[in-house]
Formats: C-alpha cells, sequence, structure tokens
C-alpha cells in the first residue's frame, strides 16, 4: 500500500513559486501580508470557499484491541475537485486520481486515531462498537464527535477542516473548507449519519453499504447538494425524506 | 455494519482481473443498450461503481461502456437510482481524459445537476468549471417557469464561484444578485400545495395554509429558513438554498471579491451613501444597485433570523438550527459590516442583544465565538468597549466547557484565527492562557498542533516562567479537570469520562480543603503571577497517573514544550533566560508521574538547557552556586542522566574567562571537585536491578569535562591524569564490566586514554579543548599555515600513537 507521504506527482520543490507565495485568487488585496498571521487569515477570509469538499464513510477498528485489519473507506464523495496541477508528463490524469484516493485514506486514517484517542481517553469498552439491538434508536448526540485541522498542502492544497462522527464500527466525515460554518456542519453530519443509518438500515446485521452507493448518492444529491451545506428546518428535512422514500422505498 | 463479508466484497472488487472486468462491461453495455432499466441494470451498476471506486488505481473502461454511461445519465426516461449511479460511476473515474459529457440544457435539471457534478469532478482541466458556471447562468437569464428548476442549479453556482472564482462577468454577478435579492425576501407566504391531490380530499384541504414560525405562531414578516409548513413552494426552496450560499457569495461579489474588480468606485460610494439613507425604507432600497440592494437584503434577513432564534422552537432539530443560523447570522453581517461600515451602527445594538441573551444559555455558547469575532473586527470603528465580551468568553467559557470537543477546536482555532486581531487586547488573551490550557489538557489529540500554532503569540516574557511551570504540569491539570466533573452534578450533556477508572482516594482529596489551595491554583482561570509547588498534588494524584487521557496529554507535552523554548528566546533577556535555565533544573525533579512522562521532557530539557547557555554561555558563571547543587544531588542522576549530561557538558564548555570574565580559578577548582565526586559515585555505584545503569555518556561527558577544567587550571592535571588512568584500569577490570555494555566500557576506555594523552602537553590541551572564538572563521581552517590543521595533525598524530600502544 501506498504510503501518503509520497505525493505521487508532485514533490513541493517543483510547484511554481506563485503557487507557493502567492493567493492562489491573483486578486490585489490578498497581497499585502502585515503579519505572519494575516497572510493566511486574508486567504482564508476573502475567499472562505464556505462549502463542504468531501464526504466519507469508513470503518473504525476497537480501540484497544489488536485488530488486523485496515482501516477501510468504505464510500467517498468528492464535491467538486481541486484544480489540477499543470502535469505536463503523460499518465496526469491517473496520478491525478491517485492522489485524491490517498487524501481521502488519510483523512479516513486520521479520523479512525482521532476517535481511538477519544474512546480510550473516555474509557468506553470496546464492546461499544457494536450495537446492542438493530432497533435500538442510536443515540446520535452522544456518539464520540471532533473535529481537527489539515494544514494546507497535507494532505490537500488548500487548508481544511474535518468533522468527524463515530458510530458504532462506521465512521462519517466532513472535509470542509477552512472557515466553514462548523454549528452546521456539526448538524449536517448528525442528519447524515441519521438518514443512512435510517435508509441503509447499516446497524442490521449482514447489511452491506458498499453495493447500496446509489441510496447514499440520493442523500446526499438532496441533503449536502454539490457540498453545500444548508439551513434546513424540520420540515424541510421531512420533505426531502419524503422524496427520498418516494425515489427508494425501503 | 462492516463485516468479514463486507471485507471480501472489498477484496474482490479490488482483484478483479482486466479480462473479468471487460465482460462485465460488455454484459452492462448489452443492458445499456438495451434501455433495460430494470433491478439487472441496478445491480449491474452498483457493481461497477464497486469495482472503480474501491481502488485507486485506475480501471480501464470500454469506450463504448463510458458513452453509455453517458447517454444513460442524459436519458429522460431514466430512474433516477440508475442515474445517480451512472454519475457516480463517472464521478469516480475521473479526472478521465475519455469524458465527452457536456452540459445540455434542453436536459431537466435533476440530471444537469448530475452532470455537473461529473465535470466538476474533473480537476478544470479543460475550463470545465467556467462552462458549468456559464451553463447554471444561462438558466438563471431565462426566467421561465417551466424552465428547468433552479433549486437543483444553484448549489452549483455556489460551487464554481469558490472553485473558480474568476469565472463570472460582472453583468452575470449583477443578475445572480438580483435572483438572490428575489428569492431572500419575497418568497410566498403560503405554503406549497400537494402535488398530487386525490378524489376524496376536501376543497378545503387544498387551500395552502400560511407559513409559520418555528414556535407554531402564524409568520408575520417575510420567509426565512426559520419559517415552516408542510409543504413548501419552489421560491421557498430558493429561499433556504439563496441563504445557504448568502456569505460565500457576498465575499466572491465583494468589493475585493475576485475577478470583479470595481471599475467605479465613485459609484461604490453612493451606494454606500444611498444605503444609510435608505435604511429604515426598503422602497428607497430598491433603487439600490443590485449588489447594495443584495447586501441590503442580507441585513433584514440576519435580523430577522435573529428575531426567529428567539423564539422557542417546538422541535429539537429547529431548536438546534436556530443556534446555526445565529452562527450563520452573525458571520453574515461582520462581512456586510466589512464591505460597507455603514452598516456598522444599525447592526451593533441588536447584535448587544444578542450577546445579553446568548451568554446566559450554555446552549448557545458556539454564538458567542462569531460574536467575539465581530466585536473584535469591529468594535474599534465603533467605539464600543468590548472588553466584557472577551473577558466573559476567556473566564467563564473554557471554564464551564472544556470538555466539548467541538467548542475546544472552535475555541482555539478562534484564537488563532484571529491573533491579528486582538490588538489591544492580546493581553487579555495571553493572561488566560490556564483557561486555554484546559482546551488542550483535556482534548490534546486534535488540539497540540492548533496549540504549536497559538502558543509563540502566547508567550510573553512576564509571564514565561509561570507558563512553562503550566505546561509541565499539563498531564496534572488533565488528571484534575477529570476530577472536577466527577465531582459536579450529573448533568444533562454527560461529558466523555473514564468511567472505568476509580479513585476515590483522589476524589476525596479533591474535596479536602486542606488542598483546596493547590487545586484552585491548578484550575486558576487566569495568570496569578505567583507560583505553587503542586508537589504534594503529584502524589496524592498518583492513581490518576496512568489513565489514557493523562496519558495521550503527556505525550505532548515535549512538543509544546519544544514550541514554548523557541518562542520564548526570541522576548527573553538575559535575567529571564538565567530564571528559565534553573526553573528547568528545578523541575526536573518534581514531574507528575505519568509513565514515560519524565523521561521525555528530560530530554527536552535538556537540549533547551544547552540552548540557553548558546543563547547565554554567561549564565554558567551566573548560576555557578545553583549549578554546582544540582550537580551534588546526584541521588536523581539515574533518571535524569540527559540532563546531568548537558549539564556537565555546559560547564566544561562555558566555565571558562573566554565566555565571562568573571570566571574564577577558585570556581574552577569548585567544579572540579564536585564533578570528580559526582565522577567517583556514579563509577562505584554497585549495579542493582532496581537501578539502570549509568549510560557511557554520563561518564565520558564527566571525564572531557574534568579534562578541560584541569586543561585551564593546570594545577589540577596531575588530579585529572590520576583520575583518568583509573578510569582507564577500572573499565578494563573484570569486577566492573557488569556495569556497562562491552562498546560502553570500549568507548569509556578510548575516550580516557585519549584524554591523557592531551594532558601531557599542557598547552596543547587548552588549545584544542578550549579553542578561541576565532576557530570559528574560515579562515582558520583554510589556510595550512595557520595553528588549527597543523594543531590538529599533531594532536591526532599522538592520539593515534597512544591508541596503537593500547593492550587488546
Amino acid at each position: 500500500m501506498l504510503l501518503f507521504s509520497v505525493q505521487p506527482h508532485q514533490p513541493l520543490d517543483t510547484l511554481p513559486d506563485t503557487a507557493r507565495s502567492a493567493p492562489s485568487c491573483g486578486c490585489l488585496s490578498c497581497w499585502g501580508s502585515l503579519s505572519p498571521y494575516q497572510g493566511l487569515w486574508l486567504r482564508c477570509s476573502t475567499h472562505p470557499g464556505a462549502m463542504v469538499h468531501a464526504f466519507l464513510i469508513h470503518t473504525l477498528r476497537a480501540p484497544n484491541t489488536e485488530d488486523t485489519g485496515l482501516c477501510r473507506v468504505l464510500y467517498s464523495c468528492v464535491f467538486g475537485a481541486e484544480k489540477s496541477p499543470d502535469d505536463p508528463r503523460p499518465h496526469g490524469a491517473e496520478r491525478d486520481r491517485l492522489l485524491r484516493k490517498e487524501q481521502i485514506l488519510a483523512v479516513a486514517r486520521q479520523v479512525e486515531s482521532m476517535c481511538r484517542l477519544q474512546q480510550q481517553a473516555s474509557g468506553r469498552p470496546p464492546m461499544d462498537l457494536q450495537p446492542q439491538s438493530s432497533d435500538e434508536q442510536v443515540p446520535l448526540h452522544e456518539a464520540p464527535r471532533g473535529a481537527f485541522r489539515l494544514a494546507a498542502e497535507n494532505p490537500f492544497q488548500e487548508p481544511r477542516t474535518v468533522v468527524w462522527l463515530g458510530v458504532f464500527s462506521l465512521g462519517f466525515a466532513l472535509v470542509l473548507d477552512a472557515h466553514e460554518n462548523l454549528l452546521l456542519a456539526e448538524g449536517t453530519l448528525r442528519l447524515l449519519a441519521r438518514l443512512l443509518l435510517d435508509h441503509l438500515r447499516l446497524l442490521a446485521p449482514g447489511t452491506n453499504l458498499l453495493l447500496r452507493a446509489d441510496r447514499i448518492e440520493g442523500i446526499l444529491t438532496r441533503f449536502l447538494p454539490h457540498g453545500q451545506l444548508l439551513f434546513l428546518n424540520d420540515q424541510f428535512v421531512q420533505g426531502l425524506e419524503k422524496e427520498l422514500s418516494a425515489a427508494w422505498p425501503r | 455494519m462492516f463485516s468479514a463479508g463486507a471485507e471480501s466484497l472489498l477484496h474482490q472488487a479490488r482483484e478483479i482481473q482486466d479480462e473479468e472486468l471487460k465482460k462485465f462491461c460488455s454484459r452492462i453495455s448489452k443492458l445499456l443498450q438495451a434501455e433495460d432499466l430494470g433491478p439487472d441494470t441496478l445491480d449491474s451498476l452498483q457493481r461497477l461503481f464497486l469495482i472503480i471506486s474501491a481502488t485507486k488505481y485506475n480501471r480501464r473502461l470500454e469506450k463504448t461502456c463510458v458513452d453509455l454511461l453517458q447517454a444513460t445519465l442524459g436519458m429522460a426516461a431514466c430512474p433516477e437510482q440508475l442515474q445517480v449511479l451512472c454519475a457516480a460511476i463517472l464521478r469516480e473515474m475521473s479526472p478521465s481524459d475519455s469524458l465527452s459529457l457536456v452540459w445540455d440544457h434542453t436536459q431537466n435539471s435533476r440530471q444537469l445537476s448530475l452532470v455537473a457534478s461529473v465535470l466538476l469532478a474533473q480537476g478544470d482541466r479543460n475550463e470545465e468549471v467556467s462552462a458549468v458556471g456559464q451553463g447554471v447562468l444561462r438558466a438563471l437569464e431565462s426566467r421561465q417557469p417551466e424552465g428547468p428548476s433552479l433549486r437543483y442549479l444553484l448549489p452549483i453556482m455556489a460551487k464554481v464561484v469558490v472553485l473558480s472564482p474568476g469565472t463570472l462577468q460582472e453583468d452575470q454577478a449583477t443578475l445572480l444578485s438580483k435572483r438572490l435579492v428575489d428569492w431572500l425576501r419575497y418568497a410566498s407566504l403560503q405554503q406549497g400545495l400537494p402535488h398530487s391531490s386525490s378524489f376524496f380530499s376536501t376543497p378545503r384541504a387544498r387551500q395552502p395554509g400560511p407559513i409559520t414560525e418555528v414556535d407554531g405562531a402564524v409568520a408575520t414578516d417575510f420567509f426565512t429558513v426559520l419559517s415552516t409548513g408542510h409543504r413548501f413552494t419552489e421560491d421557498q426552496w430558493l429561499n433556504v438554498q439563496a441563504f445557504s450560499m448568502l456569505r460565500a457569495w457576498l465575499l466572491h461579489s465583494g468589493p475585493e471579491g475576485l475577478g470583479i474588480l470595481d471599475t467605479d468606485d465613485r459609484s461604490e460610494q453612493e451606494g454606500s451613501t444611498l444605503s444609510v439613507i435608505s435604511a429604515t425604507s426598503s422602497s428607497a432600497g430598491r433603487l439600490l444597485p443590485p449588489r447594495e440592494r443584495l447586501r441590503e437584503v442580507a441585513f433584514e434577513y440576519c435580523q430577522r433570523l435573529i428575531e426567529q432564534s428567539n423564539r422557542r422552537a417546538l422541535r429539537k432539530g429547529d431548536s438546534d438550527l436556530q443556534k446555526a443560523c445565529l452562527v450563520e447570522a452573525v458571520l453574515v453581517l461582520d462581512v456586510l459590516c466589512r464591505q460597507d461600515p455603514s452598516f456598522l451602527y444599525r447592526s451593533l445594538s441588536c447584535l448587544k442583544t444578542l450577546h445579553g441573551r446568548v451568554r446566559g444559555d450554555p446552549a448557545s455558547v458556539r454564538v458567542l465565538l462569531p460574536l467575539a469575532r465581530f466585536f473584535l473586527s469591529h468594535g474599534e470603528a465603533a467605539a464600543v468597549d468590548s472588553e466584557a465580551v472577551y473577558q466573559h468568553l476567556f473566564t467563564r467559557i473554557p471554564l464551564e466547557q472544556f470538555h466539548s470537543p467541538m467548542l475546544a477546536f472552535e475555541f482555539v482555532q478562534f484564537c488563532r484565527d484571529n491573533l491579528h486581531l486582538f490588538g489591544g487586547h492580546l493581553g487579555t488573551l495571553r493572561l488566560s492562557f490556564p483557561n486555554l490550557f484546559k482546551f488542550l489538557a483535556w482534548n490534546s489529540p486534535p488540539l497540540t498542533s492548533e496549540f504549536v500554532a497559538l502558543l509563540p503569540a502566547l508567550v510573553d516574557a512576564g509571564t514565561a516562567l509561570e507558563m512553562l511551570h503550566a505546561l509541565l504540569d499539563l498531564p496534572c491539570l488533565t488528571a484534575v479537570l477529570d476530577l472536577q466533573l466527577r465531582s459536579l452534578p450529573a448533568s444533562s450533556e454527560r461529558p466523555l469520562w473514564d468511567t472505568s477508572l476509580r479513585a476515590p482516594s483522589c476524589l476525596e482529596a479533591f474535596r479536602d480543603p486542606k488542598f483546596q489551595g493547590l487545586f484552585q491554583y491548578l484550575l486558576r482561570p487566569k495568570a496569578s503571577g505567583a507560583t505553587e509547588r503542586l508537589v504534594p498534588l503529584y502524589q496524592l494524584l498518583q492513581p490518576m497517573a496512568g489513565c489514557a487521557r493523562v496519558a495521550q496529554c503527556a505525550e505532548a507535552v515535549p512538543t509544546l514544550l519544544q514550541t514554548f523554548f523557541s518562542a520564548v528566546t526570541q522576548v527573553a533577556d538575559g535575567a529571564l533566560i538565567n530564571q528559565l535555565a534553573l526553573l528547568l533544573l528545578g523541575r526536573s525533579d518534581s514531574l507528575y508521574p505519568a509513565p514515560g512522562y519524565a523521561a521525555r521532557v528530560h530530554s527536552v530539557l535538556s537540549s533547551q538547557f544547552l540552548a540557553l547557555c548558546t543563547l547565554k554561555p554567561s549564565l554558567v558563571v551566573e548560576l555557578a552556586r545553583d549549578l554546582l547543587e544540582f550537580l551534588g544531588s546526584v541521588n536523581g542522576l539515574r533518571s535524569r542522566a540527559s540532563l546531568v549530561t548537558s549539564v556537565v557538558w555546559a560547564v566544561g564548555e562555558y566555565l571558562s574567562v573566554a565566555y565571562d570574565r568573571r570566571c574564577t580559578v577558585e570556581q574552577i577548582n569548585k567544579f572540579f571537585e564536585a564533578l570528580e565526586a559526582l565522577l567517583f559515585e556514579v563509577t562505584q555505584c554497585r549495579p542493582s536491578a532496581a537501578l539502570p545503569r549509568c549510560p557511557p555518556k554520563v561518564v565520558t561527558a564527566l571525564m572531557t569535562t574534568l579534562t578541560k577544567l584541569a586543561s585551564r587550571s593546570q594545577d589540577l592535571i596531575p588530579r585529572a591524569s590520576l583520575l583518568l588512568s583509573k578510569m582507564r584500569t577500572l573499565t578494563q577490570s573484570p569486577a566492573t564490566s557488569s556495569m556497562h555494555s562491552k562498546e560502553g566500557a570500549e568507548a569509556i576506555c578510548t575516550r580516557a586514554t585519549e584524554l591523557l594523552t592531551l594532558l601531557k602537553m599542557p598547552s596543547v590541551a587548552q588549545f584544542v579543548l578550549t579553542p578561541s572564538t576565532e576557530v570559528c572563521s574560515p579562515r582558520y581552517h583554510r589556510d595550512v599555515n595557520t595553528a588549527l590543521p597543523l594543531a590538529l595533525r599533531t594532536v591526532s598524530r599522538l592520539v593515534e600513537r597512544e591508541a596503537g600502544l593500547l593492550p587488546g
């Protein structure tokens, strides 16, 4: 397995200088850098891109056990790719795709370890990873959750924030642009997790989300269209859910 | 649940061979060609999606298959399940060179949205982003009611603007602003009609009811995301989407936005003046240019949201949404005020009221951060004293909410991102470090990197010593925070703590009035200027030292110490450097006994001690008394070997008139005696199972330093030579062979021999062991006629000859 530390097609030192030192937008207001702290803020505050970059579902291994399996990304969706580098070498597209997949895996691994550390710290026994019964209402408000920041170039070009939620052995994560409304993102992630658990019956034994991507896509196109976090009140959520149930009868 | 079955499915998908895939694709092609849109096709496409998405390497699909996927995506009769799968497969393959998908405005908007998701995933190699943007704009321009439903297209616009900010022309941006104004301000106030009315439904039921507020009251003003009903109209959906993308759009279309540079500054200025005049009159507001009009409407929308958030929501979901709306409203107002200061005076009173409202409500704590940011950005311009806002934020919130992982992250991010705004209030932030450290102590894994970025700004010469103590006591703070949570009455929102850990003695101690002072000191909200010795607490809290959260925090401390020292050395004067060095030596044997903590901290402290010495060599002379005392307290040596080695080396290096004229022969003699005693002690000590072996590095460092001192005070040379030859014999005797490993003993023996040889020629010894500062200049090394190369050759010849005579 290729480790993420090496970006397959773009070592840092080959980046054109402008890509690193200048703001990517080229607008004049971004050039004045007044203090070490200000440069980054200006860049982000002027163009915060208040959107979700990616959504992923991955496995969480049990803490405190020597689980031999690997962290698996079960589903991921990138909403609008970061601009591809101008790479004149052949197979640029393939390398680009490889990079995107590695980025998502890097996020999944980090979420997994954050979740494990949090579980360990709060002394949750490993059997908490299994639901007591499939009918049980999952208390998502109490599920382990958190957020962390990813610095620019590691692994994404832009700085990002990851918001995650652990539900039994599944991790759900949103990769956000740096200055997104975190409270809204948190609510949206909880909503998505609830919908996925309900509509895909993820907690029932033997259920497999791997072959039900259409339902996941159906949920995402409605509740997170193109990565836009939506201010949906309860009635809007119900309306969309009805629409979803009509298209995908349970 | 993820089971073994799923794992094997993933493996199968990854290991499928090209030949098999080819066959599978041709089957899919046949199904699609026959326009079979049944369950077989659905199942096959689900499998194809898995095969492509499960691997990071490219899967090559037949061109006909890719073309058919694209054609199916565009087929009007195709059910949604298949369309989303076709789009998802094409998106998972991207970026791809074989794609021929184009924006075709005759398709319905749901299909267009899927096409856009594929095109936007291409990485903008062929200007796809701008093509999609133009497509959406054309749909926006055609105001026909039967045109594609914009509800599915608006989010694409938001993404396009983020991905490629220069895409829109000025007039296109104007158009979008105009449409946003319509949706935000003039969405209908009646509920939507049911899609199909059944034969039996009464005409009364078909009458749409009015929109209501979250508390059930009939809406009195325009529609917002906090307005509810049973069904919604198209323009109400667009209202939701328009508000969701509003902040991003305001920023992009603002004066400093991208691509659209204001060509006529005058008109901009007039616009702002006009908006002040028309502040209360919305009929005059309609005369404003579109961009200003949008700001005006955004302002009204936010005010309405703030008002609506005051209502008691009937549903939990709506109550959560109210909080998120408040955050967004404050963020939007902040943008508006930055773009047009005339909004400032109109926003302030409402935001002050809001602050008064939410500060007492623990459920709304997250709203305080954007509010504080607003006051930070605009407080000065508006001549408002917002100190109370920060006082409340930095004093109460970390104290009460340190255990919330999301708040902790957002709080620290707020500090880190707004450092440049603090200005005169930086003092408040800096003094609050004990409170900020609570977030860190409780949530160290996600926050360590944030604090590495934040810490340099918090370091101040005035509080540096207190901060260093606090950093070293961080794992102890974690334990105390745990006790604090346990001793609180059970709350509705259960914070995550380790319930398996039982430490009744610790809880008792926490409640014991005798220790209140110490616990309160550790839990202080602000820097107090005083330091307390917490040693009694370390013993009391020993049972908690092994718990996972403490261990995680203990792992973070070395990194933070490094950051602290590299920041503090930028601001420290000579006196502070001395104090830091003393603190560092003093704390080395009083640390919270978390497993492995002392060793990791010592390794940082020892390298930082050397760094301080390099920065200020005279500290060795100035602190001679304290260093002697430290070297005299040998009982802690074994656990502090790395630090002792550094101190010994620093004495040898810097206790010299070359660095400080105040250095006396008497001082050198004193150190010689102390080190001699120390060497004796560490080499005579019988190894035992309880004590780790003394590392040979300590012995060689001691011998070298003794030799250095002897070369500076030549009366000591006979004593040093005697000592060295004793050491040489000692390492070769079988009695002590158990003390060091074979390599260790050899290293000690070689070093002793070398030093002995050097001491035979005192002038050479002095030259080699105390080189003048000139050795740093390049000339000294390059020119063969200068002394150094010559001396080095002589020395190495001497040493080699002597080494050659060594037995065995």
